[in-house]
């Protein structure tokens, strides 16, 4: 399946053996299970597995709780009501989908970030990046889409300011809002086909989930020194890697636990934490709610959103209005994720063999939080300046920070194998070394 | 040299290679016909989406403006958005007056019966010599309604994302690129408004 050497799965005689023959599911689940991964792998690798519990986690309250859902301009809200009050543990089931998806986008950004920080996204691993981007942003637009349906204050007017993006468009802008609205404005029409999708899209995911753990296998993982495993034999593969089960499962399964107490800790005990009580306003066409926010998650695209106005030098000598300017800014924060495997001129993975850029990730990473406060504050006062400054350093970040600094900065000394990185790290000092080299201590030292 | 592959002259144009082989326009032919046809298939689940019938017809309405006092506003639906009709105040109206035109962003009266005027008090009334300023309540920026009798020029605000719109409803400061729409408006008696 992949192009890392394991060890080739035989069949017991008899049925599995005519199962093999027939559909090599056998093979797949082996091939899972004791999956070479890099022993040196850290608790920044945990969320991959939290975040396909989720997205179960999502699935399976969201099918129960679409049993009771109305749609509809006064059923929706009623429906909602009704779910919380008389359905059988219907409070709970809605607490964790609306919770699960917060914590889903707290482990998708804790991905991304780990992602980022070891160089996941560099060759050969591309598409495997970019396959996560295309995972975020349908994350984003199911999520959307499921805030809608309780057809609240917020629920209506993020669904009219955010479907009023297409807007900016020029030339197809009315026509393409009129077509996502059914109507002449946001209505029952819209609400109804947010559900269809809300209800298609987590399975979209689950389907780009299948290619990204594929593309996965393929190349293997990373890990925290960035150096690639040795794939030449597999006797190697074994010196640098251990089977996914039980070592990495069962690290999975406790970093899980713990995501799961604290996750479970909201859903119980401060349910609606994460929300906005406008929410439970019912919605109303004619009165926009005086501070209007979106989720947090959505909090530093939005300030980047808000963040253009007409009277930037910039959107003067652009040929469009800060309206359009905006929108494709905040898509523009977004998509410019799905370049930095080329962006990034380093020709090491991991920062922590990066000693200049391991300061610009820390000022990325603050950044990132420094726009979701700012995208919660109303536009005014000091704020639109931090949001301005904030998204200027987004991109500076991606498009210049990150080409440049892989040019002119010198990386420290890598471990010569993921091994010796690993026994270094536990003081193993193994007779039998692996890569036989008199230079091994020196090679771990970092240069100057 | 040249071999002759009668197979790939069919496919590829007749021997001396400028001539499309009868195969080539079949094949091209299909791929086009198979094109359109895949298109017809497709538009009906796009065409889906747009508003039905049900959502067209709902296209206009009259209001009774009698009970509306100077310097009140009503606000009504039309097309699922909110109208406002506003008897504007001599002040108000003293006020849009005296804003020179090239100080306007948008200098468009954005008005469905002036389209092509520019954006005087006069051009964003329903009827010159009356003072009923109606005009769409949806921020021309992302759809929010705006707030009356606020921000910085005494007309309107949204609250959403800190647009400004004077008292004749002219986006003045923010990010909205144009002035609050006109509908289509007319008095059809004294006290009865038609819109749409």
């Amino acid at each position: 399946m992949g192009n890392i050497p394991q060890d080739h799965y035989e069949p017991k005689p008899g049925t599995a053996t005519w199962l093999e023959d027939r559909l090599p599911i056998g093979g797949l689940i082996s091939h899972l299970q004791n999956f070479p991964t890099p022993k040196n792998l850290n608790y920044a690798y945990v969320f991959g597995g939290i975040l396909v519990l989720f997205l179960v986690i999502q699935i399976v309250t969201g099918i129960v709780l679409s049993m009771h859902y109305q749609v509809g301009d006064e059923a929706s809200f009623r429906s909602v009501e009704h779910i919380m009050r008389d359905v059988n543990g219907g409070w709970l089931l809605r607490y964790a989908h609306a919770n699960g998806a917060s914590f889903f986008f707290i482990a998708v950004y804790a991905h991304i970030f780990r992602g980022l920080y070891y160089g996941s996204y560099k060759a050969p691993r591309e598409l495997l990046w970019i396959i996560g981007v295309l995972i975020y942003v349908v994350m984003m637009a199911t999520a959307f889409m499921g805030y809608v349906l309780p057809w609240g204050q917020m629920s209506f007017w993020g669904a009219k300011v955010i479907t009023s993006l297409f807007g900016a468009i020029p030339l197809v802008g009315d026509s393409l809002t009129t077509w996502l609205w059914g109507g002449p404005a946001v209505g029952e029409a819209t609400l109804n086909r947010m559900f269809s999708l809300h209800y298609l899209l987590p399975f979209v995911i689950a389907g780009l989930t299948v290619l990204h753990i594929w593309a996965l296998h393929h190349v293997g993982n990373t890990n925290p020194t960035g150096v690639e495993i040795r794939k030449d034999s597999i006797e190697n593969v074994k010196k640098d890697t251990v089977p996914f089960t039980p070592y990495i499962a069962i690290k999975d399964l406790y970093a899980i636990v713990v995501f799961l107490i604290i996750f479970v800790a909201f859903t119980f005990f401060a349910p609606n934490y994460l929300g906005h009580p406008d929410n439970y306003i019912e919605a109303n066409p004619l009165v926009t709610p005086a501070h209007i926010v979106p989720e947090w998650y959505f909090l530093p695209f939005y300030a980047i959103l808000r963040a253009i106005t007409d009277d930037l030098w910039i959107m003067m000598i652009m040929p469009f209005d800060a309206k359009l300017g905006g929108v494709l800014a905040m898509f523009g924060a977004i998509a410019v994720l799905a370049f930095i495997p080329w962006l990034d001129t380093s020709r090491v993975r991991s920062t922590t063999y990066r000693p200049i850029y391991r300061w610009w990730y820390w000022i990325l990473v603050a950044d990132f939080f420094i726009l979701m406060w700012v995208g919660a504050k109303p536009a005014e006062g000091i704020y639109p300046i931090i949001a301005l400054i904030g998204t200027v350093y987004w991109f500076a970040h991606f498009l210049v920070v990150l080409p440049v600094v892989g040019l002119i900065e010198k990386p420290l000394a890598l471990p010569e194998t993921v091994e010796d990185a690993f026994n270094k790290k536990h003081g193993i000092n193994d007779q039998v070394s692996t890569t036989g080299k008199q230079d091994d201590a020196a090679a771990l030292q970092p240069a100057e | 040299m040249t071999i002759k592959e009668p197979i790939v002259a069919h496919t590829h144009g007749t021997e001396d290679g400028t001539e499309p082989a009868r195969r080539d326009v079949l094949f091209l032919a299909t791929g086009a016909m198979g094109g359109v046809g895949v298109a017809a298939t497709v538009w009906p689940l796009i065409d889906q989406m747009n508003p039905s019938a049900s959502e067209r017809a709902l296209s206009s309405i009259e209001v009774d403006v009698s009970a509306i006092e100077v310097g009140q506003q009503v606000t009504v639906t039309f097309l699922k958005s909110p109208v406002f009709i506003r008897r504007l105040t001599d002040e108000e109206k003293a006020a849009a007056e005296a804003t020179p035109i090239a100080d306007l962003k948008d200098q468009n009266a954005q008005n469905a019966l002036h389209p092509d005027d520019s954006a005087t008090l006069k051009h964003r009334l329903v009827d010159p010599e009356r003072d009923f300023l109606v005009m769409s309540g949806v921020c021309t920026h992302l759809g929010c309604v705006p707030v009356g009798e606020a921000g910085d020029f005494g007309g309107w605000f949204c609250p959403c994302h800190g647009s400004h719109y004077d008292t004749a409803g002219r986006i003045r400061k923010g990010p909205a690129p144009t002035n609050l729409a006109i509908p289509v408006a007319r008095f059809t008696d004294e006290n009865t408004l038609k819109l749409g």
